[in-house]
């Protein structure tokens, strides 16, 4: 598996986000965490989160951020939204599309992994995005 | 309730730059404004609270003001410095500890935006490294949803604006004092979409400061005090919709600026309704809109019918941001609560200028909101 941004959020075999189940109410976290912060039991399992879901809202980066950013110092407006897994919880992301216009909030959109930099070895970083399903 | 604190002394020192000039030496400056206001000296002072974001520690300015061993206490809650050290001043005169005293917020940030360590918030590296930790990129999410969710257009986003730097344009110590018109306020970069440049506010520079006293002695220092009626802080709650949130939960709660609000009110035994001049934050010109719903003052999805009428006007019947707020006047983090304060204390003394509200304001509203998710509310009355 290519490198990540951080291992950590992902299940071992790369192709979804991990998340944080609580045993005692059900409530969702992402990244995991080991309490909940809904009823703020302590008993929480790993568990993956839904790759498909629709886009809750949406913005464009318009600027290059400042540090701690690490994406290519050539910076092109890229697509940031909130996607609503069903039955689990909204999570925030990079969207590989970043056009307002081809955007609109309650459209499908699935997760996938894109390079994100280049590493100081010359090998891709890898994070995770989601993409209008459906479109070319 | 009957109002424990009294405003009794307001010191400002303009916001904006102000090269070669210390975020300590305008506190100091705007804490001699609000002593010679209440024509009192620091000696006179039984304690003091004060907040900085990044321009030194406030109980350092006692090197300065006067070493005479009172009680000075730091206050850093972010967005809510202010409207915390003015809490905990409206404590400690509750509680009878002490009668008389100092309530300063003072900062310095340098130009651009604020750059923020996820670690301090608890959140791992890849965050601020993939570009997602960034306070405009929230704004913009989050604005985004409400239009959606309210059926509300962009174009009020400007006029918000608009507003905002023609306020500004009268207020001798705003920074922005010109006016800007929607037209060029929506041509201008898009920031994060839809919010473009104009409609942010921009770290800036700025010190305020009161001499507080207890309600029942006001008179003896100040002929117009302004009565502290109702304040409260709240954070967030599971569910709430606030910057710096890798995930939301599906099952969407009120924002902290509903219960800080809500708490404030009843405190003070008034309504939204009772409200003569009011100031919320506007980091950005789509936080004015949701903070006009979100404080009460307004339903969700009247505001577009408000703005657009010219009520939340200086003239209008729902004065907002009358000294230009945040847009015009910046954002130095530990001074821009009690500039709202600092405002409305104005406004309610009749001593306003041209950005005095007609019709003798006597009940005044304040609100910040910020990060991680908090919210401060105050009611002032005279």
């Amino acid at each position: 598996m290519a490198r990540t941004v951080d291992d950590s959020l992902f299940t071992s075999d790369g192709t979804a986000l991990l998340g944080s189940r609580c045993d005692d109410c059900g409530a969702h976290t992402f990244p995991r965490q080991s309490g909940c912060p809904r009823c703020t039991g302590s008993s929480m399992a790993d568990v993956p989160l839904h790759r498909e879901g629709t886009l809750w809202s949406f913005t464009i980066q318009g600027f290059r951020p400042k540090t701690p950013y690490q994406g290519p110092d050539e910076f092109e407006p890229y697509g940031v939204g909130y996607v609503e897994l069903p039955g689990q919880l909204i999570v925030e992301a990079r969207l590989t599309e970043n056009d307002p216009d081809r955007l609109e909030i309650g459209m499908p959109v699935r997760m996938e992994m894109v390079p994100f930099r280049t590493d100081d070895a010359g090998e891709p970083v890898l994070t995770f995005a989601f993409t209008p399903v459906g479109r070319s | 309730m009957t109002a424990a604190l009294a405003i009794v002394g307001i010191g400002i020192h303009p916001f904006g730059r102000t090269e070669g000039v210390s975020g300590r030496a305008q506190a100091v400056h705007a804490v001699r404004a609000a002593l010679a206001d209440a024509g009192l000296r620091f000696g006179d002072m039984q304690f003091g609270f004060g907040g900085s974001w990044s321009a030194g520690d406030p109980d350092t300015l006692v090197s300065e003001l006067g070493l005479t061993s009172l009680p000075f206490v730091n206050v850093a809650n972010g967005c809510a410095t202010g409207g915390s050290a003015l809490l905990s001043a409206d404590a400690a005169i509750r509680s009878g500890t002490h009668d008389l005293g100092l309530v300063v917020g003072f900062d310095k940030h340098p130009r651009g935006a604020f750059n923020t360590d996820p670690a301090s918030h608890g959140i791992g590296a890849w965050y601020g490294e993939t570009g997602l930790m960034l306070t405009t990129q929230f704004f913009g999410l989050k604005i985004q949803r409400y239009l959606h969710t309210h059926g509300i257009g962009t174009e009020v986003l400007a006029t918000i604006a608009e507003k905002a730097f023609r306020n500004g344009a009268l207020n001798p110590n705003a920074w922005r004092r010109k006016e800007i018109s929607a037209a060029e306020i929506a041509a201008a970069p898009m920031i994060s979409h839809p919010l473009t440049q104009y409609m942010y506010c921009s770290p800036g520079e700025g010190a305020v400061a009161f001499v507080v006293c207890r309600a029942d002695r006001a008179r003896d220092y100040c002929e117009n005090p302004v009565h502290l009626s109702g304040a409260a802080l709240r954070s967030r709650r599971y569910g709430s919709f606030e910057v710096f949130s890798p995930w939301l939960a599906v099952d969407a709660a009120d924002s902290p600026t509903v219960e800080a609000s809500a708490a404030a009110f009843a405190q003070a035994g008034l309504t939204p309704a009772d409200v003569d001049v009011a100031q919320v934050q506007d980091t950005e010109s789509g936080a004015e809109l949701m903070h006009m719903a979100e404080t009460g003052l307004c339903e969700h999805g009247a505001q577009e019918e408000l703005i657009s009428s010219g009520a939340t006007a200086i003239t209008g019947n729902l004065p907002i941001n009358t000294d230009g707020g945040c847009i015009a006047n910046g954002e130095p983090i530990g001074a821009s609560g009690l500039r709202q304060v600092y405002e409305t204390a104005l406004q309610l003394r009749g001593e306003a200028g041209d950005h005095q509200v007609p019709g003798d304001p006597r009940v005044g509203f304040t609100h910040v909101y910020g990060a991680p998710g908090i919210s401060a509310c105050t009611v002032l009355t005279r």
